[in-house]
């Protein structure tokens, strides 16, 4: 199959048939041919080269089953609660198609925090892939966005509650902040009109928002190749071919290669979605099956786990500007890290004990600050969140130091591969 | 074969606590476990009866139909309609309370719950707990109170059945042990077993689909490991080339 469409494409001055007749309008034997058999990707990609295609699966499958859901979903506080249940108990397959979507919703955090740490661990963002590392984050923020009004939607009591707080977040913008407020809940509360919106944001702004980052993300990479374990250039040394000596052809070995991913992916998404949908009330949280309540507020708001860190940086300050700053640094801080790596080295195998030690403090900060924010914000969960926050903080803000004066190793000509 | 046990940890990992033993009067209350099973259809369907005997004169199950109810737990439509389906109403509406929302205002100060989704905001657990802790307390408009559920404006109308247990309270206002009372008709295990039944019955109405989901999971899950393994073989001899 490989080798006809290797042939096929290579054949593009097709002369005769329907083929000829699409190439003459359509650019199709180009299109496969400079993207997929001509693209040459590096050959030593490794596990953590999966996420991307995941993501771009997963990103499929939301807008597929969220299609799906629209045709019963009735945005409206008096209607969302109960066409959600609607949804579960009486459309056919509805469960079904929930289920994927709001296991889709985690998953997908899941494959893009993989897909970004990737990029972390092999320099990927380091030149000259600066720009694509900016549309990846334009993603990252846009998917933020599209998961938090996609989490309002059911209408249950954590949406409601966990919409009050994200909003009133922006009340803390000196100056234009209350009127803010007001502006984005188009209410004096909550309300009826701002699940309206936030389900115009949600099913068709963020969505062409992200589509069109997808495509520019895509574009960029095919420009500049994608990075490798390595953290070598392979353009660097080409073939007579032209070609990278280190690359292989995109298609038919990563095409083939991903669908092995996505089978295992697959595996783990249906596990979750038959078996565990709420995943012990990470993915869907208990007091979701509960209507929006204005006067009933749950014990503890937390987000959802992938929202966590940066709501464990918000809670650990005592001051709530001041930490609604730095929560939103928290999340910006990555758009600067191709310029605050100073580091004449890409790829972490190369890199010198500092690195290794700063990536690590970061890693456990991450993650213990993901386990933070699920945690009501008492006692000593404060004072582990305020030393993470800082050893987050300090990863960013001393990178341009201490990856100047990390002692690197020397980089060989060629990429690692054992067959 | 490292991917199989990738797969068999995931799925060990993600394997529901499911098999909870129910708990029972020697450990604390808070540690009792409903143990119901979802599996067990004849147990499903005495908690339908329990519901509609019990339960839905005050309490509705709005997103539930009673002819979803018969086909589900496999009760024919002349039973349903005989036995569950109260007079005036018909197979297919939702089961909704007999009593208006101002009567019920009127007697309790509040409205009944709606119970359809009690078992997914609270969990098994806690329905379980609740309809096992009334206990006499004088001072109390309904005559009793709850452990689970303190200061509860539901009066305990399983009383006829499980009698009135006292609680005994330690000087510091923890609670201690339950003491007979008042007795009911059933025995201890028989009332478990009624609640456990219910709360069996609760958990489904929460969730139909659940009665359904795992069964098609696994032909789910077994076909995409095929579908794996072609297409890692199919990978194995492409990548063959590559040097």
């Amino acid at each position: 199959m490989g080798n006809a469409a290797n042939s096929a494409a290579g054949s593009s001055a097709a002369t005769g048939g329907l083929r000829a007749w699409l190439n003459k309008r359509l650019p199709i034997d180009e299109f496969v041919q400079s993207q997929l058999v001509g693209y040459y990707a590096p050959k030593n990609f490794n596990i953590w080269y999966f996420f991307g295609s995941l993501a771009l699966l997963v990103f499929v499958i939301q807008i597929v089953t969220g299609i799906f859901l629209t045709m019963n979903y009735k945005p409206g506080e008096l209607t969302a609660f109960d066409s959600v249940e609607y949804i579960m108990r009486e459309v056919e397959w509805g469960w079904l198609i929930r289920y994927m979507h709001s296991t889709g919703a985690s998953l997908f955090f899941v494959v893009v925090y993989l897909h970004m740490y990737r990029a972390l661990v092999y320099g990927s963002y380091k030149a000259p892939r600066e720009l694509l590392w900016l549309f990846g984050m334009c993603i990252y923020l846009a998917l933020m966005a599209e998961a938090f009004f996609g989490y309002v939607l059911p209408w249950g009591n954590m949406s409601f509650w966990g919409a009050q707080v994200i909003v009133n977040l922006f009340g803390t913008i000196p100056g234009i902040g209350p009127g803010l407020v007001e502006w984005i809940r188009g209410d004096y509360g909550i309300a009826d009109s701002t699940l309206n919106r936030f389900f115009a944001l949600h099913v068709i702004a963020l969505p062409l928002a992200l589509a069109l980052l997808i495509v520019l993300h895509i574009v960029a990479l095919r420009q500049t190749g994608s990075n490798n374990p390595d953290g070598i250039e392979i353009k660097a040394k080409l073939g007579a071919n032209g070609k990278p000596l280190d690359g292989i052809p995109f298609h038919p070995y990563y095409t083939l290669k991903d669908i092995v991913g996505i089978g295992v992916f697959l595996m783990i998404f249906a596990i979750i979605v038959f078996f565990v949908p709420t995943f012990g009330g990470l993915f869907l949280e208990a007091p979701n099956f509960t209507p929006a309540n204005a006067l009933s507020t749950p014990e503890h708001i937390a987000p959802v786990w992938y929202f966590t860190p940066f709501y464990a940086i918000l809670r650990a300050v005592p001051d709530q500007r001041l930490g609604a700053l730095l929560m939103g640094l928290s999340v910006l801080v990555y758009l600067f890290l191709p310029w605050l790596d100073r580091s004449p080295v890409k790829s972490v195998r190369y890199r010198g004990w500092i690195w290794k030690l700063a990536l690590l403090v970061f890693t456990v900060s991450f993650l213990a600050l993901m386990y933070l924010g699920l945690q009501p914000a008492e006692g000593r969960y404060v004072t582990m969140a305020r030393i993470f926050t800082t050893t987050y903080f300090a990863f960013f803000v001393l990178m341009p130091f201490y990856t100047r004066i990390d002692p690197v190793k020397p980089v060989p000509e060629r990429v690692t591969y054992h067959a | 074969m490292r991917k199989l046990a990738i797969i068999a940890t995931v799925l060990a990992l993600a394997a529901p606590a499911a098999f909870a033993s129910g708990g029972e009067a020697t450990a604390s209350w808070q540690q009792w476990h409903a143990g119901n099973a979802l599996g067990d259809r004849a147990s499903l369907q005495r908690g339908a009866r329990n519901f509609m005997n019990w339960c839905a004169g005050c309490h509705s199950l709005k997103y539930v139909r009673y002819q979803r109810i018969g086909t589900d737990l496999g009760i024919a439509d002349d039973v349903m309609k005989a036995n569950l389906v109260p007079p005036g109403a018909k197979i297919t509406d939702y089961v909704v309370s007999a009593m208006p929302a101002s009567l019920a205002n009127a007697s309790f100060g509040i409205v009944p719950p709606d119970l359809s989704l009690i078992t997914r905001s609270k969990g098994t657990d806690y329905v379980y707990r609740f309809l096992k802790t009334f206990y006499a307390d004088a001072a109390a408009a309904t005559g009793t109170n709850n452990l689970a559920l303190p200061g509860t404006a539901m009066p305990h109308v399983l009383s006829d059945l499980q009698g009135v247990q006292q609680a005994v309270f330690a000087q510091d206002g923890q609670f201690e042990k339950f003491e007979d009372g008042v007795p009911g008709q059933l025995t201890a295990a028989q009332y478990d077993a009624f609640v456990r039944d219910t709360v069996n019955f609760l958990e489904y109405a929460g969730e139909p689909a659940k009665l359904s989901r795992a069964t098609i999971g696994i032909w789910v899950v077994l076909y995409l490991l095929l579908f794996t393994v072609i297409a890692w073989l199919l990978k194995q001899e492409y990548w063959k080339d590559v040097h």
